[in-house]
């Protein structure tokens, strides 16, 4: 399979009065045509930074991309005019936000906004636009898309508003999408629509997905890949399968361990113990190490080098070199 | 059999809708919470779901006294809340305390957190004047933050502390009911396993009985007892939680639970993907509220509406026409 993006070495730190913050710090991951990467960590991880850094909208001036490369379909990213990346953004990659209340424009009704990514970036007359626009509604499952595309979206429900920033989203037929915890502000059966949804429309039109998400049960659900994030870095990477039955990393097991379970009777749950560094400060050696049950001397000097575990499930920790 | 502590009969609440500046004319009502009933034994969490706008929030600041009932009975230990004398409404006050979701607004950003704790004492004189400190370092340490802590401002402690910052302030008291509304949702995945077992070691410890409001079905099955599913005012099933997960009898509680997110890839469960919305509380659907979204819906249940009745084991309640 081609890989449509590939990040290598990504590096974005903040410049702020209190000193460097190492947002994203070294991450690289891959993506292949058609697939869905779930990035998977705390809040703080730098799972949202490296979203933005792909769309190069990391907010300047404090944040910057340090180095490395993003290749999108066989092209740095960070080589780009800002130019080159306007076309890019919204027609070749996409982005649906958390909450769809704060990503639409309360003073616009939902036809013109809908309608705006395909003005910019798709050269159509007025009716097409609003044909395509209807069509990308009744795609999403807005009901009586004739009527709503006049209506704003405080008229509508929490899914609904999400539905719509997904026609929106999808309307340039995207090759990369990507989701920053698209489902935290909806209810649970209504995330379970969406999710439904999502996962229908990438079948039909073979589209990447980077899922960003805390939720290992969104994971499970709609990822073939994961990576887990922890302090700006990538701690474990694998297929889904692979990282649920055979997690390796002891940040990924307790992750895994401190969630509540439906099917079985658990009188205390594993929890881990403090908090996540603070990025501007970032103890030496493993960031886990201060919070790791099975810390050894070598982990508080030195970060751990990338080990494979298996084909296509990477590691970085002492305990298995 | 234990002792019950909290017994809501019928509760009730409306919101009138109102049109025009002047003479404010009720035009309809939001039924909130229509007639629902429940018990909550001592020591034990009874646990509410149910979607946003179902009215558990409603049901909880009931409970709080902080709206007017429309019409129902809540009775604590025995004793109808709405009957009870100043002094007694006071101590009433001082036993149920509520932990709400986001510790960023729950605490006030001007008050060390010595003070926050301190003021539900020092307003129901519960305790003297000079054994107020102690008691803040006591239930400092109990959630297990140091008591210097009690001079430092809500600002300087992480989103895991400050909520153990608002259990400390609802122990103040000792209460005997707490209401959690969310306790967790707003709190990071490592963070939220800490909270829980803080709060059930609480329980243990002090046999106090949690009113447990939240969505993600995974807490509150972890955390209850009984668990009370609601729709659209209504509690549509109550049950003891291993039961209502694993037998559920109302469609709308079974598509809730297969809505709930898999454990692993390879957890495959019937999909029960629910059509269409919540409808409005301003006008809900005649008969069964959950009718027009419901799968088995039968020509009985756009007309009848079905109420609340035990079927097989003994503590499993269910409203729908299909039982």
């Amino acid at each position: 399979m081609k890989n449509l993006l590939e990040v290598k070495d990504l590096n974005t730190y903040f410049f702020t009065r209190r000193g460097v913050v190492k947002a994203v710090d070294g991450v690289s991951f891959s993506l292949g045509e058609g697939e869905t990467i779930g990035l998977v960590g705390e809040s703080g991880c730098g799972k949202s930074v490296t979203c933005l850094s792909i769309l190069r909208l990391v907010p300047a001036p404090a944040g910057r991309i340090i180095g490395g490369e993003i290749i999108f379909d066989g092209e740095n990213l960070l080589s780009k005019s800002e130019g080159e990346m306007r076309r890019i953004r919204g027609k070749r990659i996409s982005m649906i936000l958390q909450d769809p209340m704060t990503s639409l424009n309360p003073v616009f009704n939902i036809g013109y906004q809908v309608a705006e990514p395909i003005r910019v970036h798709q050269n159509l007359d007025k009716q097409s636009v609003w044909e395509k626009v209807k069509e990308m509604l009744r795609l999403v499952g807005i009901p009586s898309p004739e009527v709503r595309i006049k209506e704003y979206p405080h008229q509508m429900s929490g899914g609904m508003r999400q539905r719509i920033s997904g026609a929106m989203v999808l309307s340039c037929q995207p090759q990369l999408l990507i989701a920053d915890e698209p489902t935290t502000s909806l209810d649970v059966t209504i995330q379970a629509q969406f999710l439904r949804l999502l996962k229908d429309i990438q079948q039909q039109s073979n589209l990447s997905m980077i899922v960003v998400t805390h939720d290992f049960g969104i994971v499970a659900k709609v990822c073939n890949q994961v990576a887990v994030m922890y302090a700006g870095k990538i701690v474990e990477s694998a297929g889904v399968r692979e990282l649920f039955n055979n997690p390796n990393h002891p940040y990924t097991i307790a992750l895994m361990n401190s969630l509540p379970k439906m099917d079985v009777k658990v009188d205390k749950l594993y929890s881990i113990e403090g908090q996540p560094p603070d990025l501007a400060d970032v103890p030496l050696g493993c960031n886990f190490a201060p919070r790791c049950p099975e810390v050894r001397e070598i982990c508080q000097q030195q970060y751990p080098p990338q080990s494979v575990v298996k084909e296509g499930h990477y590691l970085n920790c002492w305990l298995t070199i | 059999m234990s002792e019950i502590l909290l017994e809501v009969r019928d509760l009730k609440k409306y919101f009138p809708v109102t049109k025009g500046l002047v003479f404010m004319r009720q035009v309809a009502a939001v039924k909130a919470v229509d007639s629902i009933s429940f018990t909550i034994d001592k020591g034990e969490t009874f646990g509410l779901v149910g979607e946003s706008g179902c009215g558990k929030t409603t049901t909880a600041r009931l409970i709080l006294l902080l709206e007017r009932i429309t019409s129902g009975n809540i009775l604590y230990e025995g004793n109808n809340i709405n009957q009870l004398s100043k002094l007694e409404l006071r101590k009433y006050r001082s036993s149920v305390q509520a932990i709400f979701q986001d510790p960023f607004s729950s605490l006030s950003p001007r008050m060390r957190v010595g003070d926050i704790i301190a003021e539900p004492i020092i307003v129901s004189a519960a305790f003297p004047k000079k054994a107020i400190k102690e008691r803040v370092a006591e239930v400092l340490e109990l959630v297990g933050l140091s008591r210097d802590g009690a001079k430092l401002y809500p600002h300087e402690f992480s989103g895991g502390q400050r909520q153990r910052i608002a259990v400390a302030r609802s122990l103040a008291l000792n209460p005997k009911l707490i209401i959690l509304d969310e306790p967790v949702s707003a709190l990071d995945v490592s963070i939220r396993a800490q909270i829980m077992n803080l709060l059930h070691s609480i329980q243990r410890d002090f046999s106090i009985s949690y009113l447990l409001i939240a969505h993600d079905l995974a807490v509150v099955k972890h955390m209850s007892n009984r668990i009370g599913v609601m729709y659209l005012g209504k509690l549509v099933e109550t049950a003891e939680s291993e039961e209502l997960y694993f037998h559920p009898l109302h469609p709308y509680s079974q598509a809730l639970l297969s809505a709930a997110l898999p454990l692993r890839p390879d957890d495959q469960r019937a999909e029960i993907v629910l059509p269409g919305e919540v409808p409005s509380p301003l006008n809900p659907p005649p008969g069964c509220r959950f009718h027009p979204r419901c799968m088995y819906a039968m020509p009985v249940c756009s007309i009848e509406e079905p109420l609340l009745k035990q079927v097989a084991s003994t503590h499993h309640e269910v409203a729908c026409h299909l039982h």
